[in-house]
This record gives C-alpha cells, structure tokens and sequence, in this order.
C-alpha cells in the first residue's frame, strides 16, 4: 500500500469508528437484525478501503457507507433462504414504523443511534450483557476490546454477545426508543449501563492497573451522544456533569508509580479545570426546574470537591445535605458510608465512626473494601491504631487492583508503626 | 408474533387470594384488543398426574406433592399475537397472575415454516 492508501485507510478507520453507531443504528431499524447489520456495515467499510484510495473519499462518507451497506443486505436478504420469508415482514413492519425520521439539514444521515442505546440496555437482556453490547454496538469496541474491558476471555464475551443478540432477535426485543410515558422507566437503565462502563474504567475492580482511561473516555464519549440525542433529560446531563467533574481529577489519583492518591493528598493544580468548568455548568442544568436526580446530586457533590482549595476548605455541611437528598433519592449503605464519613469532617471524628460502625451489620458493605478502609481511616485519625491496622488487614483482604493494594499496605504499615 | 406466558402462582395456596372479577377483566382486555389466541387456567395442581415412558416402554404414573408453601405452580397460560416482546411485557405486566407474589414467564412461541 503506498502512502496515500495508507492515509486514505487511516482516515477511514478514524471516520468509521465515529460513524459505525449510527450506521448499525440506522441498519438495525431497516432490517431488524443486529448480526445482518453488523455484517454489512463490515462489508461497506471493507468496499471503502478498496474504492476511496481510487476514487477519492466521496462527498458524505457516512452516506455512501449506508448506501453500500443497505444494497448488501438486501442481496443477501435476496439470496438466503432463511431471511426470504424475514424480508416480506421486514417491509411489513418498516411501513407500521411510520415514514423515516427526516435525513439532517446538511442531508446527511439521521441519527437512530437513540433507538439502540435502548435496545443494548432493555431490561429483557442480563445486567453483565448490556454493558457489553453497549461497548460493541454503539462505541464499536471489538469483541476482544470488549472482553478486556470486563477482564474475561475473548471467547466468553463472543458467548455473551451471540446469547444477547440471539435474544433480540429470537424474542423480537424491539428497536425503539420508548413513549414518554415509559422513558422515566427506562432510561435510568440506560444511564446505569453507562455509569458502570465510566466506573470500571475510572476505578477498576480487578487487575493492574488502577484507572483505564480508554474505557472511562468511551463511557463520556457515550453519554456525550445520548446528551445530544435527549438534551431535555436532566439526568443525562447530570450523568455527563458527574464522569467529567470525576474524571477531571485523573492526573492526580495515582503517584508517579502508579499508587493511589486520595482525595486529601492530592495536588489540586493537576485538576482538569475546563473539564470542571464543563461539569459545573452541566450540573446546574442537572439540579434546576425540577425536583433533584440521583446523577446531579451525586454530580453537585462531585463539585463542592472539586471547587474546594483543599479538604479543609471544603464546604462540608453541604457535602453532608446533599447525601442527605441521595438518601433520600436512592438509598444505599455506599451512600450512607460517604456521608459518614462527609459528617466526620463536619462534625467530628468520632461522630463519623460512630455512624459507620452503625454500617457493620449491612451484608452489602460486608465485600466493600473502601467502607473498612474508611473506618480504619478514621481509626487512625483517632489514634487507635490496633484497631485501625486490623481494619486495614481487613480491606486487604478484599482490595481488588494492585495499586489499591499497595495503597492499602503502606498505610497497614503506617497504622503497625505507630 | 405469539408468545406465550405462563402464569406462575406465587405459592401452591396462593390461589384463594386471586380476584375473579380481575381474571374476567383481564381476559375481556385481551379478546377486545384482538391479541388473544389462546388460553386456558388450569385447574389446582393436586389434581395433575405425571406420566413418563421409559426406554422400554414401561409406563410410569406418578402424582407430584406434596407441596412446598414457597413452590411456584403454573396456574395458566394465554398465547397471545403482538408485535415484539415490549407489547408482550406490558399485558404479562398487566396479568393479575403477575402481582401477590405470582410471576408471569413470557416465552416467544417458535414457528417452524412449511
């Protein structure tokens, strides 16, 4: 391949990453079938590595891919026996959809990509498939990029990915984006799905590496899409706000060797300031017009933190008020641990504890190595370090990533010392 | 596209507490929305009998029991004919099987062409 092949293929593979979503969206709504569109959408970006180093890169790229893609599906609906009997319904089910949404002002396409955010997130798939097929539809990730972000074998993840789309398919899970009557009940899936591919990849649960910011760019890159897809929604914009006023703080969570930095120690001028920027102004949209939602309080919190010029000058008695909303919203021990531990900087070191030894009997926090982390924390604070190493030992125990762990035995060691 | 579902009552006494007037309500509902291909309530599980034929042909008849209070039986089932699987939720949802403690398994049914 010469030069100019190689840059007309790189830019190829650049723009088909960006438009694969829309155009498997775009191919699901007209043939129903996830495996088919995937196939031809393949197909259509392998013609474009042959054509466009000829031909030259054609006016509407994304147009010319769905134009070659919908002529191969509907051969290979022609040719193949068993989709024959589908195509006549195919057309059947097209008419009752109603006419297509009208193409974009600039007469490119339009965007379905709404439709399978919702399809990827139906509650009819398993909780470990949605995330998954999320990542391989809509951010394009290869089944293998998708297997190593949930750190299982690439055969497993194929498994998982053929069971879901056999189930969209088989149980005719419709592409849809849900009336307005339903959409309060179905979107918080599809933000969840989102928050848990942010939240693995901003703080993993396993493997080496504390962060894996390829994963956490993808899950804003996704909310960034669905934002524009639902700008009405508060709660997207309130999701978005939380990832970017978390995600700002990256540079500083982790010390030139990789080990964990808290929140207290970190070096604040690392923070991402236009990303904080960014998140603040979303977060106001997030909290006004309209009684609170769990992603924009959680995203307000996010801020008090990241406005604050050190732990000290933090503005605790709202950090607290505001847990008090979640709460209230959304409760969980998580949640009631954080405030804990948001009312010892208020109030008091031992009135923190206090109520996190109030946590010790919930079965959900019994797996959570940040609540004994916490407690020995505050035990150290305290001066009962016996205590605070044993709850160190504790948190070992459970810690899950490497860099958690060195974090977790150098302050065992610490608390042993002392 | 039929699917079928399946009615589950929550434990094997739990159906001294159904509502009649619900159960007609709700078959109205499907025959007047023009989804309803079928459909029976089955009558209580201590009177269902079992039978297996072995490789040889020998016949075995047995009666299930007794039963466990938290053991789910299957009270019923309606085939219905909808669109895709979110229509079928919303009248398995509907189904007064599916409340007290009763779940309501929605299976597509499978065709098989010729």
């Amino acid at each position: 391949m010469d030069e100019r092949a190689a840059g007309a293929a790189a830019s190829v593979e650049a723009m088909f990453r960006e438009e694969r979503g829309r155009l498997l969206a775009a191919l699901v709504r007209r043939f129903g079938d996830l495996d088919l569109a995937e196939e031809v959408a393949s197909e259509a970006m392998e013609a474009a590595l042959v054509r466009w180093p000829v031909d030259g890169v054609p006016p509407k790229p994304g147009a010319w891919l769905m134009t070659t893609a919908r002529r191969r599906a509907v051969d290979r609906l022609r040719r193949d026996r068993v989709y024959a009997a589908r195509l006549a319904v195919l057309q059947v089910e097209a008419d009752r959809a109603g006419p297509a949404a009208p193409a974009d002002a600039d007469g490119d396409l339009p965007d379905e990509r709404l439709q399978l955010f919702f399809t990827c997130a139906h509650p009819a798939l398993p909780d470990e498939d949605r995330a998954a097929l999320t990542l391989r539809c809509l951010a394009g990730l290869a089944t293998p990029e998708v297997a190593r972000a949930f750190l299982v074998p690439p055969a497993t993840m194929a498994k998982r990915i053929v069971r879901a789309k056999n189930k969209i398919r088989e149980a005719r899970i419709p592409f849809r984006v849900p009336g307005a009557d339903e959409l309060p009940g179905r979107l918080p899936g599809v933000l969840q799905v989102l928050y848990s591919i942010f939240t693995e990849g901003y703080a993993a649960s396993a493997g080496p590496d504390l962060q894996r910011p390829d994963l956490a760019e993808e899950a804003i890159r996704l909310v960034r899409i669905l934002r524009r897809l639902l700008p009405a929604e508060r709660e997207v914009a309130g999701l978005l706000a939380l990832m970017l006023l978390t995600y700002a703080r990256r540079a500083a969570r982790t010390g030139p060797d990789g080990e964990v930095v808290l929140l207290d120690d970190q070096d604040r001028r690392r923070w991402d300031r236009p990303m904080i920027e960014e998140g603040r102004e979303l977060a106001v949209v997030a909290l006004t017009g309209g009684p609170p939602g769990l992603y924009g309080v959680q995203a307000a919190i996010a801020a008090l933190h990241d406005e604050a010029p050190g732990v000290a000058g933090t503005d605790w008695p709202q950090v607290v008020a505001l847990y008090d909303v979640l709460l209230a919203i959304a409760p969980s021990p998580v949640v009631a641990m954080n405030r804990a531990v948001a009312v010892a900087m208020r109030d008091g070191l031992e009135a923190g504890l206090a109520l996190l030894d109030g946590l010790a009997g919930d079965p959900r926090l019994r797996g959570h190595h940040p609540y004994q982390a916490a407690r020995a924390d505050l035990l150290c604070r305290l001066g009962r370090f016996a205590e605070a190493a044993a709850a160190y030992r504790e948190a070992l125990r459970l810690a899950g990533t490497e860099p958690d762990r060195a974090h977790l035995r150098r302050r065992l060691r610490e608390a042993e010392g002392s | 596209m039929k699917y079928m579902l399946l009615i589950y009552a929550g434990a094997a006494d739990a159906a001294d507490r159904c509502d009649y007037e619900e159960w007609v309500a709700y078959d109205k509902a499907l025959r007047d929305a023009g989804v309803l291909v079928s459909g029976y309530a089955l009558k209580d599980l201590i009177t269902a009998t079992t039978v297996r034929v072995g490789p040889g042909g020998e016949r075995t008849v047995t009666t299930d029991g007794p039963f466990a209070e938290t053991r789910e039986v299957l009270g019923g089932y309606d085939v219905i004919d909808v669109p895709d699987l979110d229509a079928a939720l919303e009248w398995a949802a509907r189904c007064p099987g599916s409340r007290d403690g009763g779940s309501v398994v929605v299976r597509p049914v499978a065709e098989f062409e010729g």
